[in-house]
């Protein structure tokens, strides 16, 4: 889900995203990633996983990779 | 293609003159495109000139006016509220003799009532201005600056705020608490289901999709001709 997220986001072809580990960075690694991006891909990660994300839960190091929004979005997810 | 202009009801009275994007040959099937708001306009934008491109080449001119504030308009956004996007969007489709609207995304919060068409993927004006805070947040935490979202909107709900980069009036931030997208039974909905693949308002940088607007153009063709 979160792949397919980046997919949308990023303008990925299909199987680029799978390439994605738990270290590759996100915010501050990609440039096309700005912060009108990011509020995008949170939203949306919100409307597809059906969580509600805290502002104060979005901090630089949730979104510095993409095991840590994983990571995130799992816990989320299931409490 | 062609810039035809548009007389645009001003708040204070008198009207200024707003320019719209046109393909135009007199003919009867006329659709008044609203575009996406704010950023999501920029991202929209070329695919929604292609859905017109489309349009066009199916036989039915279609028109695409700069909201006031927006584009290419010299009016200031931060004067600016919804309701002057609806007025303008009612002048223009009564001056360019519309008979049908597709409106983008936010575009369906300030659709003129009384015609029938389509909304492209709905999305509620409190999502909107929610996401446009939460970038805000972003940025001023990169920058070292800590701020929140009921002080921002208290604030903004006072003096106007600027987000992404739009300066927006207070009565904006007002209005986009509250706006939903219209339910009527002239007007239908498409969602992204329908069209396939990844919606392209999320895109980081503006994209584009040839099968995404041949679905869009379609279904709009295929329903005007029913």
């Amino acid at each position: 889900m979160l792949r397919q997220i980046l997919t949308d986001v990023l303008g990925l072809k299909p199987e680029q995203a799978k390439n994605f580990t738990n270290d590759t960075g996100l915010f501050g690694h990609l440039p096309e990633l700005d912060s009108m991006a990011v509020a995008g891909l949170l939203t949306e990660l919100e409307d597809r996983l059906d969580i509600i994300i805290d502002d104060d839960e979005v901090d630089g190091e949730l979104l510095e990779s993409f095991g840590a929004l994983l990571a995130f979005a799992e816990a989320k997810q299931a409490g | 293609m062609k810039i035809l202009d548009y007389a645009c009801p001003l708040p204070s009275g008198g009207t200024a003159r707003e320019l719209a994007l046109a393909f135009h040959q007199g003919r009867t099937s006329r659709v008044m495109v609203i575009p996406a708001l704010f950023d999501e306009a920029n991202r929209m934008r070329r695919f929604t000139v292609e859905v017109m491109r489309r349009l066009d080449i199916a036989g039915i001119d279609c028109f695409l006016p700069d909201l006031p504030g927006c584009n290419e308009s010299l009016q200031d956004l931060a004067e600016i509220t919804s309701v002057d996007w609806s007025d303008a969007m009612q002048a223009a489709a009564a001056q360019f003799g519309a008979s049908h609207l597709l409106a983008i995304r936010g575009g369906g919060l300030v659709m003129p009532g009384g015609y029938p068409g389509w909304h492209y993927a709905p999305v509620k004006g409190a999502s909107i201005l929610r996401q446009m805070l939460r970038a805000r947040l972003i940025s001023s935490r990169e920058a070292g600056r800590e701020e929140n979202q009921t002080q921002l909107l208290e604030v903004g709900l006072e003096d106007g705020l600027e987000l992404g980069g739009y300066q927006l009036s207070a009565g904006m931030l007002r209005d986009l608490q509250s706006l939903v997208p219209t339910v009527s039974a002239s007007f239908m909905i498409i969602d992204q289901e329908m069209i396939g693949s990844g919606p392209l308002w999320l895109r980081a940088e503006p994209g584009e999709d040839r099968t995404q607007a041949d679905a869009l153009a379609a279904v709009v063709a295929i329903g005007m001709n029913a």
